[in-house]
């Protein structure tokens, strides 16, 4: 297939000759409008190939609605995502995001590394918050090895801890960036700086800020190291403080409100439709989470509240997630409460390694470690999906394997990826300044859209 | 339509081409409102896959296998179909007017397995660039075995 058979000429005189008046396309009230007709619209958006719209910007006279071009290099998307705005005024009609500029492959890379060095892979996805990845790549693992009910309880709980200081960090990030895109420029240094500290935790435990390859099918790598316990309080104890300050900074602040209220609404209807998960379902008012609704771990363990919002607009997708990093610390201090001893990788031969001292003294032992490591270890055949609440939504993965050491076929159902197909329904009909509010209160990760 | 719980305990359902789109709208007036996952497999090289003996004696297999992961929230349960299509002709409806939010999640696939939608609104490229010449998650698309595709430079 060559460019040019890709390009629909036809359409693309069509969409020329259409002018100023897109019709069907344009902004049309609401209630005028079938709630399919609406969703029709924002799902297809533009209809045109990158190229089409490209030879389409050169031609465009100055009484038309222009198309304009964000990013890929914008500071405010997040990443390499580029977004086809076409204005009429400073009105956005359509939006398009065009994606794919950080794809490196990684589910067909997935097919090539054994089911203990996957975790290296799908870590990368979505870099802010890489433990929730490794812990549903290797969920799906355990469900295929059929020992997912085996796993030592302190590996559960470990994983738990993990998995809420993750949400803690990646929402804290979250927090620095959408204040850097409003323009409260010094909110990003201050979310920035709390979420080292988390950081910092998980390079004590893990040995690395990010990419950890820490929860591993059959538990974690290694133990909590000591005084675990102490770093995890310090940093309890000292972000309830700095919440709120945020609450002083952003959410009592008028021009703060005023810039995320009533900006990129969306309605539950809709959120259901696109398939949208997370903040972004939650701020419609359903308070559906994984961790409540379909439990995995031992959520169904611990208290909690799901937050959820009223408007479907950026200020309750701020106020949630903001929200959510308190009861993530109310998770992690019950988890404190009730973590238990005991073995932190499942003592099953097939896919734990011999520890480390008895490689020394024992010949078994050394090739058992030697074979697992080079070798990787056998899964039955067979195909499971598994699903857990990351920060930005649902996670899943899903594996089929057929036997082998490694997967046949591995793929993430990544949330930023289906999230950001609601950006052009809400952006429709708003100004191009909220485009970048919009943007950063869907929070997509570029790594984990592109994979 | 024949049904099977796998022995993972998922509720999974062949569905044949042609009642694709049937089941998935009584499926979505069962309570099934979202749209989860929609991926696919190219089982060229493992033809057998996991399949229990039941089964097998009524579908025929192909190469492809679409895979459709649907979400109730109203019953908080999952269900998911396994659809084959053959290698000569790896097209299906599009799920787009029932999930909407299946637009982004059809164009990967073909993006990545050449499996063309029927009815889809914009069935382009979505990851790899628009003039990029096969498709890299087929079986027969090598890793590392591929030159290089370099976009405007000289050959």
């Amino acid at each position: 297939m060559t460019t040019t058979e890709n390009l629909n000429i036809s359409n693309a005189a069509e969409i020329i000759s259409a002018g100023t008046s897109e019709g069907g396309q344009e902004l049309q009230l609401r209630a005028d409008m079938s709630h399919k007709a609406v969703l029709r619209e924002s799902g297809a958006v533009l209809r045109m190939s990158e190229s089409q719209v490209a030879s389409l910007a050169d031609t465009q006279s100055e009484d038309q609605t222009m198309i304009i071009n964000m990013g890929p290099q914008h500071p405010s998307t997040h990443g390499v995502l580029r977004l086809m705005l076409e204005l009429k005024g400073e009105t956005v009609l359509r939006c398009k995001p065009v994606i794919g500029y950080l794809h490196t492959g990684m589910e067909k890379t997935g097919e090539s590394l054994t089911f203990m060095q996957g975790g290296t892979n799908v870590t990368r996805m979505d870099y802010a918050s890489p433990l929730n990845n490794e812990l549903v790549f290797s969920m799906a693992t355990e469900k295929l090895l059929g020992i997912d009910q085996d796993i030592p309880e302190r590996a559960v709980w470990i994983r738990m801890m993990l998995s809420e200081l993750n949400r803690i960090s990646s929402h804290l990030l979250f927090m620095a960036t959408n204040g850097m895109d409003i323009g409260a420029v010094s909110m990003m240094l201050y979310g920035f700086r709390e979420r080292e500290e988390v950081l910092r935790f998980f390079q004590k435990v893990t040995g690395l800020r990010m990419n950890h390859n820490f929860i591993r099918p059959g538990g974690v790598a290694a133990d909590l190291p000591a005084g675990w316990r102490d770093e995890v309080l310090g940093l309890l104890d000292a972000l309830p403080q700095r919440l709120a300050e945020y609450e002083i900074l952003m959410t009592g602040q008028p021009i703060w409100r005023e810039r995320l209220q009533g900006v990129g609404v969306i309605t539950r209807d809709e959120a259901i439709a696109l398939s949208a998960t997370g903040p972004i379902l939650r701020s419609t008012g359903l308070a559906w989470d994984l961790r409540r609704d379909m439990p995995y771990l031992r959520y169904s363990e611990v208290e909690f509240d799901v937050i959820v919002g009223s408007y479907g607009d950026a200020f309750d997708r701020y106020s949630i997630r903001l929200n959510e990093i308190r009861e993530s610390m109310r998770i992690v201090r019950q988890i404190l409460d009730r973590m238990p001893q005991g073995d932190y990788r499942i003592q099953d031969k097939k896919v734990t390694p011999p520890p480390r001292g008895r490689i020394d003294e024992s010949m078994e032992a050394l090739i058992h470690h030697f074979k697992i490591f080079t070798e990787g270890f056998k899964v039955p055949e067979g195909e499971a999906y598994v699903a857990i609440e990351s920060p930005r939504g649902e996670i899943g993965c899903y594996i089929a394997s057929d036997g082998s050491a490694t997967p046949y076929r591995m793929h993430v159902r990544a949330p930023s990826f289906v999230n950001i197909q609601t950006m052009p329904l809400m952006m429709h009909g708003g100004l191009i300044a909220d485009a970048v509010a919009v943007i950063s209160s869907v929070d997509p990760v570029l790594g984990e859209v592109d994979r | 339509m024949s049904q099977t719980t796998s022995h993972t305990a998922d509720d999974v359902r062949f569905v044949s081409k042609t009642d694709y789109l049937k089941t998935l709208t009584s499926l979505r007036s069962e309570g099934f409102e979202m749209c989860a996952d929609l991926t696919a497999v190219d089982f060229l090289t493992h033809p057998g896959r996991t399949i229990s003996p039941e089964v097998a004696t009524q579908i025929s297999l192909e190469r492809f296998e679409l895979v459709v992961n649907l979400l109730s929230l109203s019953q908080r349960r999952r269900v998911r179909l396994r659809v084959q299509l053959s290698e000569s002709d790896p097209s299906i409806d599009s799920a787009f007017d029932l999930y909407p939010g299946t637009e982004a999640m059809e164009r990967e696939v073909y993006d990545m397995f050449g499996i063309t939608f029927t009815g889809h609104p914009d069935l382009t490229r979505i990851l790899m660039p628009e003039d990029w010449v096969g498709f890299p998650l087929r079986k027969d698309y090598s890793q590392g075995s591929i030159p290089v595709q370099f976009k405007g430079a000289a050959s």
